[in-house]
């Protein structure tokens, strides 16, 4: 009996030490490949034959030809998907909050219809589509061009955003704007002054979701984009390594690490919101 | 004569005729205006003829295009045709709408002043009006893009599967014409063709179950394992387990069709090859790139689920395991009878959103290995799911129509999945009532 505390505890650091060693075993998986690309990013050279984790000389290159190249459209890119992303940042987030405000609030004709009809939508990929919608922008002559990107990425994402903000605005108490509209005021005020600033964390998950998606999508940009000006970052960086002639894997990791950077360190600090804000938007709708 | 008594009895009120309103309706505005409500039924009344006036020619073109397809050839362009006589479509529903919701307006304004009502005056009138119609203002935006950007180019390839529109038949060069359910047909009666669709459906279904089951095993193993009060530094732990996900996933993707590279690829040299001496044909050989696809998917799917599970094992009450501990309970029954069902109770919607994304997954298969290795005689690659076959379809080999066929087959599955999804989903229940 005696041994019985003693066993205990050797099996307490034996388990801690397998519960170690297998988060250990993870770390390698998840930060192997991160690194990777990061040591290709430095290495000089344009392939990746005997390329190794470490560089033996390593430098800058990519990035200074990322930057200062003449034939380099990389600042372009950058400030294209800036351009897409801040107007589906602004644009669709107003629009989704005016279309989750009514079905939140109003009671009106057609609205279980509409409701059925924005589930049904949010199920279908735009990607599904994606022919008619070459067509489509094709006969209005859209294009090829950074606003038809734009108005694709807004109204494709209006379901899925309009019941994330539906389901916020519905834990709202209804009592807010019933007492503002006894003090007379209007459907704008209520709306403007008293619900979209109690709004504001899933108005910022979904503006934040909006600024993001066109610096990871490539594949609509591939559809509608024609000239390299126009690119976004994610279709000209994939551009790098699909072209067959001149593929360039460390160019494009170098491009690939500008950019990812930024985007997991905003996605590591405001993880809470953003996992908090996708998971109601599949549980509230 | 019957009921016109018996409403008489019931209310000795104003001889006001609903059904005469409704009736007088039939011309947009005169209902409104039978009821007095002059304002209201000129602005009807004009509004209506307007939008006759300027959409009757688009319209019964649109819907006479729609029909034919184009009668000249290298003049008319089918596809023009076809989408004009979409938006005919979508343009006749919307004035059916309004034009029934005139009807019953008047009949239920005449039905109100048999009761006895009085017609608000001007600016009540249009006050309520503004009351009413403002959340169809709010919405409306929204439902405008939506319309153009959702609605119409899936009922334009909706449209489309039931034409004959490939590469060798193609406008402008050629006609389109409607063929009926044919593509459906040769997707199940041509050998090869049938042979693609059922070895794509398979394998996407593999690959959705695989890959998502896969992501939330390993989730679940972690976030219990983190989760234990011995362990340290959890902080550092979560967060680098949660960087597959916050990492672009197409930057990932295609660093790992690097790293899986089959003659230069850091798996293949630094791994496979030093320890059993020969090369994996990662990209070369389908079931190969199969087991890639699903390990990389479980990379990058991990994370959110493991985030998911951690704030709900936060969650769980502490009382239960000491209460399971009081009555000896060992590690396996306290995982399966507390542990589990919170964890499946709490994420359980999200979790069948997982496998949904997954089914539809294009980026991994096509950033991997573009669906490839190519399979001969087929025009899937030996790894494509389903819509990015119909991808290749579209862009590679332009067999349009086809393309458009198994689009509406995956849309029939997906609809089939949300329907049940969101039929057991709480919120809907709610909603239910009003």
């Amino acid at each position: 009996m005696a041994s019985q505390p003693m066993s205990r505890k050797t099996k307490n650091t034996l388990e801690l030490v397998v519960m170690y060693a297998v988060i250990a075993v993870m770390f390698v998986i998840i930060i192997y490949p991160l690194l990777w690309a990061l040591g290709m990013s430095l290495n000089p050279s344009s392939n990746l034959y005997g390329a190794s984790l470490i560089p033996e000389n390593w430098s800058f290159v990519h990035y200074e030809w990322l930057f200062t190249n003449p034939r380099s459209n990389y600042l372009t890119w950058y400030k294209n998907t800036l351009i897409v992303s801040l107007s589906v940042a602004s644009v669709g987030t107003l629009l989704v909050s005016f279309t989750a405000y009514a079905f939140s609030r109003y009671r009106f004709k057609g609205r279980t219809y509409g409701l059925y009809a924005f589930l049904l939508l949010q199920m279908f990929p735009v990607l599904m589509a994606m022919v008619a919608l070459y067509i489509l922008l094709n006969t209005i002559g859209l294009l090829d061009s950074l606003l038809g990107l734009i108005i694709i990425y807004i109204g494709g994402n209006i379901p899925m955003n309009a019941f994330l903000v539906k389901g916020y605005f519905d834990t709202l108490p209804k009592e807010l704007d019933e007492s503002a509209k006894m003090d007379g005021a209007g459907h704008f005020r209520i709306f403007f002054q008293i619900l979209l600033p109690l709004a504001k964390p899933i108005l910022a998950v979904v503006a934040l979701f909006n600024f993001m998606n066109p610096f990871m999508d490539f594949i609509l940009p591939r559809i509608i984009l024609r000239s390299p000006e126009n690119y976004t970052l994610a279709l000209g960086l994939f551009n790098f390594v699909n072209d067959q002639f001149s593929n360039n894997f460390t160019r494009f990791a170098a491009g690939a690490i500008l950019i990812a950077v930024p985007i997991a360190t905003v996605y590591l600090f405001l993880q809470k919101y953003l996992i908090s804000g996708l998971s109601a938007g599949a549980t509230k709708g | 004569m019957a009921i016109n008594n018996k409403q008489t009895e019931a209310t000795t009120q104003t001889k006001h005729n609903p059904t005469l309103a409704a009736l007088l309706s039939i011309i947009p505005g005169l209902g409104q205006m039978y009821n007095k409500r002059f304002i209201k039924g000129s602005v009807i009344f004009v509004l209506f003829a307007a939008f006759m006036i300027a959409m009757f020619d688009f319209l019964s073109s649109g819907v006479t295009g729609l029909v034919t397809l184009g009668v000249e050839e290298r003049v008319d362009d089918s596809r023009v045709f076809l989408s004009e006589g979409i938006l005919s479509l979508i343009f006749i529903t919307f004035f059916a709408t309004f034009y029934v919701l005139n009807i019953l307006d008047a009949r239920s304004d005449a039905k109100k002043l048999q009761m006895g009502w009085k017609v608000p005056g001007v600016v009540e009138g249009f006050r309520n009006a503004w009351d009413t119609g403002f959340p169809y203002l709010l919405v409306g935006p929204g439902l405008f893009l939506l319309i153009f950007v959702v609605l119409f180019p899936l009922l334009f390839m909706g449209f489309l599967a039931f034409t004959n529109y490939s590469l060798y038949n193609a406008p402008p060069r050629a006609l389109l014409e409607w063929v009926g359910f044919k593509n459906f047909i040769d997707l199940f009666t041509i050998t090869e063709l049938r042979g693609t669709f059922l070895n794509v459906l398979s394998w996407t279904l593999i690959w959705t179950f695989m890959a998502t089951t896969l992501s939330i095993a390993l989730a679940m193993f972690l976030s219990i394992l983190v989760n234990d009060p011995r362990l340290k530094f959890k902080r550092l732990i979560r967060t680098v387990f949660i960087l597959p996900w916050a990492v672009p996933g197409f930057v990932t993707i295609i660093i790992f069709t690097a790293l899986f590279n089959d003659n230069f690829g850091a798996i293949n040299a630094d791994i496979i090859q030093p320890l059993f001496g020969t090369a994996i044909p990662w990209l070369t050989e389908a079931n190969w790139t199969k087991v890639a696809l699903i390990m990389i998917q479980v990379w990058l799917g991990f994370p959110f689920v493991f985030a998911l599970f951690t704030g709900v094992l936060q969650g769980i009450s502490s009382d239960w395991y000491e209460a399971a501990d009081m009555d000896g309970a060992t590690r396996w029954q306290k995982f399966k009878f507390i542990t589990f069902p919170h964890l499946m109770f709490a994420t359980g919607p999200l979790l069948i959103t997982q496998f949904t994304f997954n089914f539809n997954n294009f980026n991994i298969i096509y950033l991997f290995n573009g669906g490839g290795p190519p399979v001969r005689g087929q025009s899937a690659g030996g790894t494509d799911i389903l819509i990015s076959w119909i991808y290749n379809l579209t862009f590679t080999n332009s067999q349009y129509s086809l393309a458009a066929a198994i689009s509406i087959i995956l849309g029939i599955i997906v609809a089939t999945f949300a329907f049940f999804q969101f039929r057991r989903s709480s919120s809907f229940k709610e909603e239910g009532q009003y």
